[in-house]
């Protein structure tokens, strides 16, 4: 098992090396070059060139591409992301103060997902071709196809405007300092829920379609006959041997939800006016602000493939299968 | 017998001006005799409901309107000619050749068999009509602007059937033109996406080995990036135009199919098929272009579906963040961002364009469903007998 | 009689018609004894005895008949009761032992629950239980396969623990569903001889289900016939080799290679094809594949009658063989 982790992290290697790769190719794909860009976005063009030319030697544009490049990953591999030409701050700073946002609300979502679609899937998969079972695949269906910020728009209208139940936006209401430290805490939640639950519900409608699919098709397999065959009660087939098996795959759907739960908080973030990487990302693409576009980029791609490599660990974990192979191939 | 002939001539010029009728006065094929009439009376509506615009096409520029104009007269004659063909062939009295069952027509049988499948297709046909024909079907001028104090943000109402935004716009006239770029961005980024998936991904299957292993790498290095930040980068970086959009969107999507499709041909490749179209003495190109891709394409007909639901998603999203297509043109997203700020005032806004946009999604979902169970029936276990 | 299926009737309602995969068969085991239900795959044996212990997968269903276990209708059971009956009373084996053993739980975890289950046993003393089965089967170092999971198992072990888990209670009656049928030849010996030591160890009955007429000569006292979903000749084994009284049990019977003695004649097969359970021929369902069809054999499928006082056969035409 440890050899298949080890291999696992040594495979992640190179593909951080491509991310890396293919965001410094991209950022520099633009015409001009992201100086240009920048200040035509800023729109300060009557600028003195020397000082565009000072700026340039600053932020090392002058030099040619593979130079760059090479110097650019160097850094990058130090941890040094540059500097925002918008907040004149580095880069890494702005990102360590955005990204505990974006991964609350992100692992929430996927907590609520996961736990919310599992319990959905089974019912339906045990209750199969009943008018709930129907009612729960064709209305999954439905929600996983509503957009997020579509839907997030109209709950804000009918919680928030018109019920006045939940706020509109923020992470914390106005006088959160004010508050004792239960009610910081419950204060926090309450402004949690409406993010959370759109960005979880499509990928938990998702879950609920997968989980149930599975489990039927565990369900017809030959050991769960032999296991009633032996006399085993209902409640033990399906919740012992048939979850179990149907469960397993589950880890790895976990692991490719992450990409599209990251995705959708850039709408969803932007909804609420949260301050995470999504705001920040939407922001610097406004404002032209190259460094923080590309660390963005970066970051989260990483962060899709440490959930992978997450996912995959925990499977090897669970299927007894997998780690046998890989240490005796047959 | 000179009467039989005038006889005929009459029916088939009844099949010409008004197609459908031949197949209903026969009484064969009525389900597309309804259709055809169906159409031709459409058509035949709208032609004189905005008589003065589809003359007005003909003495202006707008392309847009000489398309939808161009679009109405195609499609007529169009339905003529398979009327009177078919009235043709039922005069004549020929039989109807016999059905073979290909697996085509099987999957065909199952998909019709799946009403809200396809209730989904009508819907989505429907919708590419209304997106062609918005410059008629439109009540108001999409961008015009007058007196904006007094028209702003009327609430819905015969005249506004989805009332107007923050300059007084129509927002149904608007909605029908967001629905051609939504639905042309979906549809031509789509078709991109399979094009370059398909064809990267078989020749990495087919090949498999070393350079298979290259190409998939960089497929992996491709998927890793959560699609929104990636798209945000080349918005950034490109500026979103109509044709920008459609590349970015394209081109940031096909390693998807990419994946699977390989995944697909290195089975079939194991098949015997493949393995005697070898020993023939095909080239590589044909086998590929004419054995592996059509055997593997029902899957991508069913990821495409979904993908079109998700590039609409994608394009609306980015349209609504202010960075994809901006005002002036309307698009779904662009209208519901500016409904986000009037969310207090005006709530119609926001909640039509993205009850379209849901509706187009589902459908497109629906449909890839419906397509799924059509191409891959469960068949029934047989295996305990 | 241990056990009594009177006019039993399976079918399976698809879209596109009535399966009748079992149809109107009777017959009987009687204690400690072994009966094989002979017939070529997919001629309904495994949903005949999928019936006994009323687990018939989902578009089928037993549709009449009766099926009596020590007295008692099974099919007029509570799920509840037929469900303590499964395991406990009957066991089963299956056909694939890597399909029907859980690839997630070890072997032995698997076998314990059983015993858990319906013995009442302790964790301790059913793992105890377990790895005497085990042992008992015939897997050598029983201690460490009680910890194996069915995958590392080769297919003749996995096949002895599952036989483990069909007997661990003592049941009166094994239903063995082609036991050796998935199993190399060589282990196939193993597994026989097995399951009779087991029968005599615990006084079983044993239905065996088999396709396979060398493994019926090993082990049956008694024969069945099936085709179609009926019961075509019922004998003792001895005499259903010697003289069989239906010419589908000949054709069989002729399809088997012999070395020796009958070596010079040809290997006889059957001709034509098993029919379409949806497009059964009318009348004997053997009529178009049968030496000895002729009119009537179309009109009415004929009676199972006795031929002589221990043989009984569904044919017009037995008096010709």
């Amino acid at each position: 098992m440890w050899r298949h982790i080890l291999k696992r992290l040594a495979q992640a290697i190179p593909l951080i090396w491509g991310i890396l790769t293919i965001t410094f190719f991209i950022s520099h794909m633009a015409p001009g070059d992201p100086m240009d860009m920048y200040l035509e976005q800023q729109r300060q063009r009557q600028v003195d060139p020397e000082i565009i030319e000072l700026l340039r030697q600053k932020y090392g544009l002058d030099l040619p591409i593979h130079v760059q490049y090479v110097k650019w990953l160097g850094n990058v591999v130090k941890g040094d992301f540059g500097e925002s030409f918008r907040y004149r701050r580095p880069v890494l700073d702005l990102i360590a103060e955005r990204i505990p946002y974006t991964l609350q609300l992100t692992l929430l979502a996927l907590l609520f997902s996961t736990s919310l679609g599992i319990i959905i899937g089974i019912v339906s998969a045990v209750k199969q071709y009943s008018a709930l079972d129907k009612g729960v695949t064709l209305g999954s269906l439905i929600i996983y196809s509503i957009p997020g910020f579509w839907m997030a728009l109209m709950l804000v209208l009918v919680f928030s405007v018109y019920l006045g139940w939940l706020p509109t936006s923020q992470t914390r209401s106005m006088d959160y300092e004010f508050f004792s430290w239960g009610q910081k805490i419950f204060d926090r939640l309450w402004h949690l829920i409406l993010p959370v639950f759109v960005l979880g519900v499509g990928s938990a409608a998702h879950k609920a379609r997968y989980v149930r699919n599975r489990l039927l098709e565990v369900m017809n397999e030959e050991y769960i006959l032999s296991a009633r065959a032996r006399g085993l009660k209902e409640k033990m087939v399906i919740f012992k041997h048939a979850l179990r098996n149907a469960m397993i795959p589950l880890v790895t759907i976990l692991g490719l939800h992450l990409p599209a739960l990251l995705s959708g908080s850039v709408l969803i973030e932007s909804i609420f006016a949260w301050p995470g990487m999504g705001t920040l990302a939407v922001g610097a693409v406004g404002g032209r602000d190259y460094p923080v576009m590309m660390a963005t980029l970066m970051i989260s791609a990483i962060l899709t493939i440490v959930g992978n490599l997450l996912a995959d660990i925990t499977y090897v974990a669970l299927d007894p299968r997998v780690s046998y192979e890989k240490k005796k191939p047959v | 017998m000179k009467r039989k002939s005038r006889f005929k001539k009459l029916i088939l010029l009844g099949a010409f001006m008004l197609p459908g009728s031949g197949h209903l006065l026969f009484k064969k094929n009525i389900k597309l005799g309804i259709h055809l009439l169906l159409g031709t009376i459409a058509i035949v509506l709208l032609v004189i409901f905005r008589w003065d615009r589809f003359i007005n096409t003909f003495q202006s520029k707008a392309v847009d309107h000489w398309v939808a104009a161009i679009f109405i007269i195609l499609s007529w004659l169009f339905m003529a000619f398979i009327s009177v063909k078919h009235t043709c062939e039922f005069l004549s009295d020929k039989m109807q050749k016999p059905r073979i069952k290909t697996p085509l027509f099987l999957a065909s049988r199952r998909f019709k068999e799946n009403k809200l499948a396809v209730v989904s297709l009508y819907v989505i046909c429907i919708f590419y009509l209304v997106a062609v024909l918005a410059p008629f079907l439109a009540t108001h001028d999409p961008s015009a602007i007058d007196n904006v104090l007094e028209t702003r943000y009327q609430s819905p109402s015969w005249e506004h059937p989805f009332g107007t935004d923050e300059f007084g716009r129509d927002l149904y006239s608007r909605a029908l033109y967001g629905a051609r770029i939504s639905l042309s961005v979906g549809l031509l980024a789509v078709l991109i996406a399979i094009l370059i998936g398909t064809l990267y991904g078989s020749v990495a299957g087919y090949f498999g080995g070393f350079i298979d292993n290259i190409m998939m790498r960089f497929v992996d290095v491709f998927i890793a990036f959560p699609t929104f930040f990636l798209l945000l980068m080349l918005v950034g970086v490109f500026e979103a135009s109509i044709v920008a959009m459609i590349l970015i969107l394209g081109l940031t999507s096909w390693p998807g199919t990419a994946r699977f499709i390989r995944g697909e041909v290195l089975s079939l490749k194991e098949k015997q098929f493949t393995e005697a179209a070898r020993a023939i003495g095909l080239p590589h190109r044909t086998i590929i272009l004419r054995h592996l891709i059509p055997n593997g394409i029902s899957p991508v007909l069913v990821s495409a579906a979904m993908m079109v639901s998700t590039m609409i998603y994608s394009e609306a999203g980015l349209s609504f963040l202010g960075i994809g297509i901006r005002p002036p043109i309307p698009t779904w997203g662009n209208m519901m961002s500016s409904g986000k700020d009037a969310l207090l005032v005006a709530w119609w806004v926001a909640l039509f364009p993205g009850g379209i946009l849901a509706a187009t999604m589902l459908s497109f979902n629906l449909l890839a469903d419906g397509l799924r169970d059509a191409f891959d029936p469960k068949v029934l276990m047989r295996r305990f007998l | 009689m241990l056990l009594n299926v009177e006019n039993l009737r399976s079918f399976f309602f698809l879209d596109d018609g009535i399966l009748r995969a079992v149809d109107d068969i009777s017959f009987h085991v009687n204690e400690e004894e072994t009966v094989a239900l002979v017939g070529e795959s997919g001629c309904g044996k495994t949903i005949a005895a999928l019936s006994i212990i009323n687990l018939i997968p989902s578009p089928g269903r037993v549709v009449k008949g009766k099926i009596y276990f020590n007295g008692q209708d099974l099919l007029k059971m509570s799920p509840e009761k037929i469900r303590r009956t499964r395991g406990k009373e009957i066991g089963m084996v299956f056909q694939e032992p890597s399909m029907a053993l859980n690839p997630v739980f070890t072997v032995g975890y698997q076998i314990a629950e059983v015993l858990r289950l319906h013995m009442g046993m302790a964790v301790k003393e059913a793992e105890r239980e377990a790895i005497r089965l085990l042992g008992e089967t015939g897997i050598p170092e029983p201690e460490k396969r009680f910890k194996a999971y069915p995958f590392e198992l080769s297919g003749g072990m996995q096949q002895r623990a599952l036989i483990a888990m069909a007997v661990s209670c003592h049941p009166r009656l094994l239903i063995a569903d082609e036991p050796t049928t998935a199993l190399d030849v060589t282990v196939q010996v193993g597994i026989i001889d097995l399951l009779r030591h087991l029968q005599k160890l615990y006084d079983m009955a044993i239905l065996l289900i088999t396709h396979d007429l060398g493994v019926v000569a090993e082990m049956a006292d008694r024969v069945m016939v099936m085709y179609t979903g009926k019961i075509f000749e019922t004998a003792p084994t001895v005499d259903i080799f010697a003289e069989p009284k239906h010419p589908y049990t000949k054709g069989l019977l002729g399809s088997i290679p012999r070395l020796g003695k009958g070596s010079k004649h040809p290997l006889q097969g059957i001709p034509g094809a098993v029919p379409d359970f949806l497009d059964l021929p009318p009348g004997c369902t053997f009529h178009p594949r049968c030496e000895f069809g002729d009119r009537d054999c179309r009109k009415k499928f004929p009676m199972l009658l006795a031929v002589d006082y221990i043989r009984q056969s569904a044919c017009y035409k037995h008096y010709k063989m």
